[in-house]
Formats: structure tokens, sequence, C-alpha cells
């Protein structure tokens, strides 16, 4: 089987809830009924063959072609099966993720893994704000699973963090990891300021030294046992957190944020 | 059966089901490794008075073990799940948990999942640090020399215990030489351990005694100095009898153990004092697995 791919027609004004689409939705489904498919744009419904032209029929491999920044909700609580974006992705791409696989070959917008479970983002591109947060007025973000980006993200990245790995190639916005609860965010770029910021636990793995505020404090150099172990979970993937060479063990810890319940972490490569 | 003039009983060992878990041990160096390792499995060679059956499966290289540092696999066998758990979990705390540069693997995945680091971890008062990775949970414990690093469960899963075979042997030094010489060649086997100090147990058992109290005596039958004066189960020549004990994940792992440390006894031969090789059974009351030693070195 080949897999289902959706190809945009054209570019709507208004944004599009692309919820429906998931892989478990589809796969019992015949391909008049997916064409019949309504999406939510603005105000009106569109049709799913009148946004894209369709082809194949492997509902657990999905590719959108020709996607713009308006296409939201991409794999919402998808649980299994892959979804392929090729171009960028609105805002909550893998909202509520429950397991399976969502690549982008662009950017994405904000809210990208909201609260995501289980499984594999990887965004080549740029990620918006609240990269791996919470929606507004929920305390818990992503809760597992893995989020790559290999471009810059916006400010802050894994807000309300509780559990996960979240991986950032390029540099990270202010407020980087604020109020985290548990989970690691790892960046090899710059950080922008207030990393940390109200973080409870959980670890902040940087290869720059970052603008740490001063609700931080310095807890001295070590090399850790975990870091390895660590690193070793990266090497299937591919990316730069991969290289035998990106891998160190050795680091500046802070503690923090000392203003919270101050049990969080912040490693900085030592060379 | 004789091999090389060593007379092989037609007899078999009997041994019975056990739990069993493994763990890894890694440090600075092979040195310190050794050293928590060998704590952890001390007085563990008999579950008569031991609470478990612990011993060491073999050295690990960097590459073999999580962490990338030098290691060591060791082997816990109890008679039942509860008390599996509660000699590890006792075990690792006391003696790896204070070993300096430890950590604490799990060496089985599969199985039920019983606590390794998982209830240690309290000992970081609040500050410990858990990370899940590859499906994985590790707890960072902080100490005085730095982080435990220990992974909060290993798999337990059933096991077999008691496979043993003795050597009879026209003299003391004889004996030992050739269990020495067994006991080289059964490390290799994988899965295995020989709890016994050395490897090696001098004092075999009966079950039951002349006295209330004890559920397990000296074999008088293999004792040599009371061949006049019991029902002995020596010929006048033997002066000397040392068993071998192995406790395995399968029969088949024991199987293989038993086979290299019995042709190991065997290529010493006669020449080197070997007379023959049996084994201690209960007539079958003991245990349902029978390692019969013919069918082994057929």
């Amino acid at each position: 089987m080949t897999a289902l791919i959706f190809s945009m027609k054209y570019r709507p004004d208004q944004r599009v809830d692309m919820s429906a689409l998931v892989c478990s939705h589809l796969k019992d489904m015949e391909p008049t009924q997916i064409a019949a498919i309504e999406l939510q744009s603005g105000k009106r419904k569109i049709r799913v063959d009148e946004l894209f032209s369709i082809s194949g029929s492997d509902a657990q491999n999905i590719i959108i072609k020709n996607s713009f920044g308006k296409l939201d909700f991409i794999g919402k609580e998808l649980d299994g099966g892959s979804i392929t974006v090729e171009g960028d992705a609105g805002a909550y791409l893998g909202l509520g993720m429950k397991s399976g696989e969502i690549k982008v070959t662009g950017n994405v917008g904000i809210f990208a893994a909201c609260e995501m479970k289980k499984g594999m983002i990887t965004i080549m591109g740029d990620a918006g704000d609240f990269l791996g947060g919470a929606l507004p007025g929920n305390k818990m973000g992503m809760k597992g699973g893995t989020v790559l980006v290999k471009g810059n993200v916006g400010e802050r990245a894994g807000d309300h963090l509780r559990r996960g790995t979240i991986l950032i190639e390029g540099n990270a916005g202010d407020y980087c990891g604020s109020r985290m609860t548990a989970g690691t965010i790892a960046v090899m770029g710059q950080t922008g300021r207030f990393v940390g910021y109200a973080m409870r636990r959980g670890t902040l793995l940087l290869w720059n030294q970052p603008q740490l505020p001063a609700s931080f404090n310095d807890c001295g150099t070590h090399t850790l046992a975990f870091l390895p172990i660590l690193f070793a979970s990266f090497r299937k993937l591919n990316s730069k957190f991969a290289y035998a060479s990106a891998a160190f063990n050795r680091v500046q810890r802070y503690g923090g944020d000392m203003s919270e319940m101050g049990r969080g972490e912040v490693l900085v490569k030592k060379s | 059966m004789i091999i090389n003039g060593v007379t092989i009983d037609a007899t078999f060992a009997e041994a019975f089901p056990m739990k069993a878990t493994r763990a890894i041990i890694t440090a600075q160096n092979e040195k310190w490794a050794m050293i928590s390792a060998q704590a952890m499995t001390g007085f563990a060679t008999s579950v008569i008075a031991c609470g478990c059956e612990a011993g060491i499966e073999r050295v690990l290289d960097p590459s073999e073990t999580p962490d990338g540092r030098p290691g060591v696999s060791i082997m816990i066998f109890a008679m039942g799940g509860k008390g599996l758990a509660k000699q590890l979990e006792t075990r690792a705390g006391q003696c790896v948990l204070t070993s300096p540069t430890s950590a604490l693997f799990a060496g089985i995945d599969e199985g039920k999942q019983i606590p390794l680091g998982k209830n240690l971890r309290y000992f970081g008062d609040g500050f410990q640090i858990s990370k899940l990775i590859d499906g994985k949970r590790y707890w960072r414990v902080p100490v005085m020399d730095g982080e435990f690093l220990t992974e909060a469960t290993t798999g337990q899963v059933d096991a077999v215990g008691g496979g043993n075979f003795l050597v009879l042997a026209e003299s003391q030094p004889q004996a030992l030489a050739a269990c020495e010489a067994a006991i080289e060649e059964m490390r290799k086997i994988p899965n295995v351990i020989m709890p016994f100090p050395g490897g090696v147990v001098r004092s075999g058992s009966k079950v039951g005694s002349k006295y209330k109290a004890l559920g397990a005596s000296t074999n008088d039958a293999f004792c040599p100095t009371l061949k006049g004066m019991t029902k002995t189960d020596l010929s006048p020549e033997i002066e000397s009898v040392m068993e071998i004990v192995i406790d395995g994940l399968t029969k088949e792992d024991i199987d293989k153990a038993m086979r290299v440390g019995i042709q190991a006894v065997c290529d010493l031969g006669a020449d080197n004092g070997i007379r023959r090789i049996s084994a201690g059974n209960y007539g079958g009351k003991l245990g349902p697995f029978h390692f019969h030693l013919q069918e082994i070195m057929a």
C-alpha cells in the first residue's frame, strides 16, 4: 500500500483545523468518505477534496504535501502511524499525541507537541513559542515522548514540561524550560533570558553558558554518570545529537529555581 | 561410563525451581566494580541460612555496560520472589550504594520487574532525580563522592537451583585441583553461578538430621573419614570428596555448565587421582529437575 497523500490545491485565507486527518480516524474509511470529511476553516467548513487532491490508501502513513503555516492541529491525539508534513505546519502540531511519529520538513507554529504523551516529533525547521507546553490554564505540558527541532525555537519552550525530552539543535528563546516539573530539554545553540524560570524539577542541558536568573545557584563542576546513557539514547536519531562528538559528561551544575521548589538543574557543557 | 579413567555414576543431580535476577555493577575501574560485586554477593552461598544464593557471573567489558564503564554481572537466586526482592534491595543498598564510584543497572529486562534502586532513591532525601531514558527509569541519588546512578527495577525470572556434581578423588589436593579446573571452565558459561566459596563446597549435606532442630546435616555417605562407621558410598581409595553446586536461569544452562565442569575434571583423569563423578540426589523427592550425569556426558 502506498502512503495516503493529501496534496494541497490552494491556500485558504483562514486557518484550517486538521485534527480530523489522523491515522486512527481514517484507517477504516473509504476514499470517498475521506474526501467528504469537512475541515473547519474560519467560520466555514471545507471538504477535504476541495482543499486537497487525495492519492494512496495507507492511512497509517499520511503525507501532507504543499503544507503551509495555517494548517493547525495536525496529528492531534495521534495514536500510532506516521504523518509527514512537507512544508510548514500551523499551531498545535501533535497536540496530545499518544504515540506514532510526526515529521515536518519546514517550520511549525506555536504550541507544537503541546501536552504530548508519547511518540516522536521531528521538526526540520523552526518551532514557535510554547513548544511542548501546556494549554493555557493547564498545569502539565508534555508528558512523554521526544521532540527534535533542527532549527530554533521560540519563547517558553518546555513550559510546564512534565516528562519527556525536547532536543533543540538551534537556539531557544526567552524563558526556556519555564515552570518545568520534570523532563529534559537539551539546547545546542544559545538560550535567551530567564532560562529555567520557576522550574521545579527537571534538567536543562546546555552547550553554551546561559544568562541565568539570580535564583539559580552554582553547584560546581561534575562528571555525571547518567549523561553517557542519555546521549546513547540519542544515537538512533537523525540529528547532531546522535554524533559521538556531541556527547559529554562533564558539566557545570546550577540548581534552581530557588524561588520555586529548587530541585531543577541547569547543566552546562564543560570543556 | 568411564572417561579418562574416571567413572561417571549412573545417577542424577536433583534441582529445584527458584526465582532469579541479574544486576550489573559498574565503577570507575574493574577493581572497584569487583569489590562492590564481591560485597553484594557475599554471605550468599546457600538459601539454607543466607536467604539467597548469589555469585559473580562474569566481568564485563566497558562496551557491554550501560554507562560504558568497566562492570561486573552478578546473579541472585532465592526460593521465592518476595525473598529475592528483599535480598536484592538490601544488598544493593548496603553493598553497591555504599561502594565508591559504583552504578547499578538491570541485567534482565524481561519478567516481573522488582525494585533495584526504586526504593534506594529515598536515601537522596528529596534531592534524588529521576530520568526516563529509552523507556527505562533511572534514579540519580546524590552521595558524597558525586552521584549514585541506579536503574529503578530489574527483571525477575524463573530459574533452577541446586544442580550439582561430586568429585571423588584419592586425596584432598587432587580433589581441590580438579574442582578448580572445573570452576575455571564453568565460569565461561553464561547464565549460571556457582555460589559456594570459590565455587566449591566441601560440606555437602543430606536431608534431615538426628537432631530435630536441623533440617540438613553432613552427607555421611560421602564423608571419607566415616567409611567404616556408616553406610558409605565411597570405595577404599577415595580420601576426599568435593561438590560443585550450580544455579542457572534454565535447565539447559546448568546442563552446559555441568558438562564443561565434569569434562575438565575428567581431563585430569585417573592419573591425577580423580576416580569418580557422582551427584547429590534425594530419590527424586527434592525437586523436579533431574540432571543425569551419563546423559549429560553422552
